[in-house]
């Protein structure tokens, strides 16, 4: 499995071939949403959302050999592809990594001008709400 | 007349910029509109030349600026045609007018057992201030329901009036939809029983000709920004004698007549309702976006407005995924709609991409979309700046969005 690092610099590359037009990559964006993994139907419940997101956005996690599984949703096909980047950095990791990681590949791709200010006030939830996820998990590991 | 509308575009600074690498296509107006150079030298020339506070200052600036500032509201009294500029108070908004008529009428005129009607089309501003007032007072909230081409239901309002009605507050134009209500029929069957009204000029002040007496209206409220005037203000109409039986809004300077501290009276209308140094920038800017508005004249940017409309729906209702919302038979230059199997936001998102700025959401009718079944639109809104080239633009990226989910 290619280190948090590695995932970031690929997907920075990609980015990098989308070059500036605005639509392509945002047309990327929801293309990429749709190889994200089936979110359980009766986990679309309010306590899975996560606050702060404009568009409805379901996240749950569970602990697999000491790594965190993560699942998401949404209800808008941009935010999907969103998830999906986020998940591609972060899924199938232990709580440290996950907290430890640097995800410098939002600035790097220039996310806060391609999704705008108030996308990118719902995608900081998402990775707080990850990163939430990781510390409960690391907590019960050391229990 | 037929307006030049190069012409006009060259009025507005803004509009000539480029956003994402593409020319920008403002198509928020229902949000706010654009303003002309003349409103944006109004308000520098007053900051440059005349800033001074009104009313009290015994010195020329600030005889210059009351001057200015009362010259303002009278302007805005004959473009509403109130009888008198005392009818005209500035709030900060559509939505302070509003709660000023809550706040003040409201809570000497509303009781337990009384009621409020509003419609289905209501923006939340028109909705939550009568709520809260309900609460305290142990008053109910009348909704006119609506049909699904987003019209309010006539008969379905005359049900709701009776003698317990004590206000029928109502959007003249639906900022969500469009939809125009037939304001003349709905204020005379409320006075019929005895009710106020109360018409919100949000969306209508800047298509739609006002004449407050001819309407018979008991208040009237609009935001400046919407008409191509500065943000924070806003004005309230109300008619003398209702004004006149109103307790103040908020207590301060400028509303007061003697102050003691056993006792205090109150200013005469409109400064008893004005406390505190006023918006005076603002108000004394408006002045030049009303002139704006009347040397193009109303008549000739409604029937432009609705050459823009009927020339978008014309094109957008051939685009495969399309899906209008709000087809009413009356509407302002609002064309909201939806893309089959996308979310407005993502719609939205795209459009911005082509540098098109459109509005997308619940447009702050949450209640309104629940009757639709929907969770919210992409809203184009016209302004008389916008050209036919611009919705073509407009055309062009919504089919090809619309081609993603609906090939």
């Amino acid at each position: 499995m290619s280190s948090i690092d590695e995932v970031q610099d690929e997907i920075v590359s990609e980015f990098e071939i989308l070059g500036d037009d605005k639509e392509s990559t945002i047309y990327y964006i929801m293309e990429i949403g749709g190889s994200l993994e089936e979110f359980p139907d009766k986990q679309r419940i309010e306590e899975n959302t996560i606050k702060g997101c404009q568009s409805k956005v379901w996240l749950i996690a569970e602990e697999k050999d000491g790594k965190v599984h993560f699942r998401a949703d949404s209800n808008t096909d941009i935010t999907k592809g969103l998830i999906t980047l986020l998940l591609r950095v972060l899924n199938y990791r232990s709580p440290e990594e996950i907290i430890n990681a640097k995800l410098d590949f939002v600035e790097r791709i220039g996310m806060g001008s391609i999704i705008g200010s108030q996308r990118s006030n719902g995608f900081a939830s998402m990775i707080k709400q990850i990163k939430l996820y990781a510390l409960a998990f690391q907590a019960k590991q050391n229990a | 007349m037929r307006l030049d509308i190069g012409k006009i575009r060259g009025l507005f600074p803004v509009l000539h910029q480029e956003v994402h690498g593409k020319p920008l296509v403002y198509f928020d107006n229902a949000a706010t509109t654009q303003k002309p150079q003349s409103v944006l030298d109004a308000l520098t020339k007053y900051y440059e030349k005349d800033n001074s506070n009104i009313h009290r200052g015994a010195h020329a600036l600030a005889d210059r600026a009351t001057r200015y500032f009362e010259e303002s509201r009278e302007a805005i009294q004959q473009f509403i045609n109130a009888r008198e500029s005392a009818e005209v108070i500035f709030t900060k908004g559509t939505t302070e007018g509003i709660n000023l008529v809550a706040s003040t009428f409201g809570r000497k005129n509303v009781g337990k057992g009384d009621e409020i009607i509003i419609s289905t089309l209501e923006h939340h501003s028109n909705i939550v201030p009568w709520q809260m007032l309900c609460e305290e007072k142990g008053a109910t909230l009348k909704i006119i329901p609506i049909n699904d081409a987003g019209e309010i239901i006539f008969e379905e309002f005359e049900k709701l009036l009776s003698s317990k009605t004590k206000l029928v507050s109502i959007v003249h134009a639906s900022n969500a939809l469009g939809t125009i209500n037939p304001v003349q029929n709905v204020i005379d069957a409320a006075h019929a029983v005895g009710a106020k009204v109360l018409l919100d000029g949000a969306q209508s002040a800047s298509h739609l000709e006002i004449d407050v007496q001819k309407l018979n209206c008991d208040f009237f409220v609009f935001s400046a920004h919407k008409l191509y005037g500065p943000t924070g203000l806003g004005c309230l109409y109300g008619k003398r004698e209702v004004f006149e039986n109103m307790p103040p809004y908020q207590g301060g300077g400028e509303m007061i007549k003697e102050v003691t501290f056993e006792k205090t009276t109150y200013n005469v209308i409109p400064f008893k309702f004005e406390a505190g140094t006023p918006n005076i920038a603002d108000v004394i800017a408006f002045k030049a976006a009303i002139e704006f508005i009347n040397d193009l004249g109303k008549d000739a940017i409604r029937s432009y407005e609705d050459e823009l409309l009927a020339y978008a729906n014309e094109q957008l209702t051939q685009i495969k995924g399309f899906i209008p919302v709000g087809t009413a038979n009356e509407k302002v230059s609002v064309l909201s709609f939806n893309i089959k199997s996308m979310h407005p936001y993502d719609v939205g998102m795209m459009l911005d991409a082509n540098g098109i700025a459109v509005r997308t959401g619940h447009h702050c009718t949450q209640p309104l979309m629940k009757r639709l079944g929907i969770e919210g639109t992409v809203r184009a809104s016209f302004a008389v700046y916008n050209s036919k080239a611009e919705i073509d633009k407009l055309v062009e990226g919504v089919s090809r969005i619309a081609r993603i989910k609906n090939k």
